[in-house]
């Protein structure tokens, strides 16, 4: 099921992640992203923080789909979400993210547990429903989703500082360990880490009309 | 895992006919400054009495082309959606068209008699075009002013967009460009798709685009009538 695996990690997937910038437009305006350094620094905090919530969310989502009931499993593990994630402006972009992941994922593996999600769920959700119905295990989904949260953001660096596009490809791929360990310690849990700094950041961002990322 | 999710039993619903009736979507594309925004609001001038329609905005700064928009097309607020590309334009119009496909839909379902949406992208190069999963029918903007060389430089706006408009004819002796030489190498590359020179300093109404948009809505309904 690698395959699978490797479809919904790829940045080309069509899900509108690289509308996206995980907070990267506003760390680099507010002057605290700038080099190769403190992109890496800025990455590990949120692999740290909002990584291991959407692990734990994804691997959640994803066991979810073969409960009894997984109308009530989903819509639990939804409110669930928006408890970790106090600014709005980030729960806007999650369920935004979530909607496009469900548009690809129930093309891609039609399935009765896509109906089951609450409308524009957020994204760890849509992506743990989507490992399930292509055929991936709970610990997959935390993978997954733990990894997307530092690529995403990394490309998104790439292109507003013009970094060199090797060396951001080496600071994601050195950090794979700690995606590894991030993903393993969340998927059999639901951490509740936050980052007042992410949040910050993604507030002052909704509020500008010159921004290039939906967030 | 499920037999539906083999190659074999795939069967693609998205189909424009599909989308039941909804909107004709139609792309404007092309690169900055040859008048894609100057013409969504001249086509929104010229139609809006006609159909029920919409714009989305792919510009850089958000509500750059949304103000320009709300000006120009007497368009009010909740008939214009911008959405915003990551530094990417041509990739929100071709490779992951998640965002413009949400302002679409959003606008469908605020207004559900929607019979026509303008998505403009954001100023782009000679490569860019639409996917076809994303709109129905596009027009590539090229202007006079960017030289009369650039019908015969190509690209898929300039060969196969469905209309290619030529603007900012009123230059052509300013510039030193060749109306002639750009038709002719239009004509050259595009077989037998319209191509249009046109003027909208001195046409501001679009009067022969808006002919083109209303054949293609025209064309739409047949296709999707019950």
């Amino acid at each position: 099921m690698t395959a699978a695996l490797l479809t919904l990690a790829d940045s080309r997937l069509p899900a509108g992640g690289h509308t996206h910038s995980g907070g990267v437009e506003q760390a680099i305006a507010a002057g605290v992203l700038a080099d190769p350094g403190s992109l890496a620094v800025f990455l590990r905090r949120r692999l740290a923080t909002s990584g291991a919530v959407a692990a734990g969310l994804a691997a959640a989502a994803c066991r979810a789909v073969d409960d009894a009931d997984p109308v009530a499993a989903l819509g639990a593990l939804d409110a669930e979400a928006d408890a970790r994630t106090p600014s709005p402006a980030l729960r806007a972009a999650s369920r935004q993210q979530g909607r496009g992941l469900v548009r690809v994922g129930s093309r891609a593996w039609p399935h009765p547990a896509w109906a089951a999600l609450p409308a524009q769920p957020h994204h760890p959700l849509a992506l743990g429903v989507a490992a399930a119905t292509g055929g991936l295990t709970p610990r997959d989904a935390a993978h997954a989703a733990a990894y997307l949260s530092i690529s995403g953001p990394a490309t998104a660096a790439q292109r507003l500082l013009a970094m060199d596009p090797i060396t951001v490809a080496a600071v994601t791929a050195r950090l794979a360990p700690e995606v590894d360990e991030v993903a393993d310690a969340s998927a059999e849990d639901l951490p509740a880490a936050t980052d007042p700094l992410l949040d910050l950041l993604a507030e002052l961002h909704a509020a500008r009309n010159d921004r290039f990322f939906a967030s | 895992m499920p037999p539906d999710h083999r190659i074999d039993d795939y069967v693609d619903p998205y189909t424009p006919e599909h989308r039941n009736g909804g909107p004709l979507r139609v792309g404007l594309g092309g690169p900055v400054g040859s008048g894609k925004t100057a013409l969504a609001a001249a086509l929104c001038r010229t139609l809006g009495a006609e159909y029920d329609l919409a714009v989305v905005t792919n510009d850089i700064y958000t509500t750059e082309d949304a103000d320009f928009l709300r000006r120009n097309a007497v368009l009010p607020d909740d008939r214009i959606e911008a959405v915003q590309t990551g530094c990417c334009p041509h990739t929100a119009i071709r490779d992951d068209i998640t965002a413009n496909l949400d302002a679409v839909e959003l606008l469908e379902s605020r207004h559900p008699g929607l019979e026509l949406v303008f998505v403009e992208s954001g100023g782009d190069n000679l490569t860019a075009s639409f996917s076809y999963g994303l709109v129905d029918v596009q027009v590539f903007v090229v202007d006079v002013a960017g030289g009369d060389k650039v019908p015969r430089k190509g690209g898929p706006g300039v060969t196969a967009s469905d209309l290619l408009v030529v603007n900012k004819t009123d230059l052509a002796p300013l510039v030193g460009a060749d109306l002639g030489v750009m038709r002719r190498d239009s004509d050259a590359v595009r077989g037998d798709r319209p191509t249009l020179l046109i003027s909208l300093r001195e046409d501001p109404a679009a009067t022969e685009v808006a002919e083109w948009v209303r054949e293609q809505v025209r064309a739409r309904a047949l296709q999707t009538a019950p």
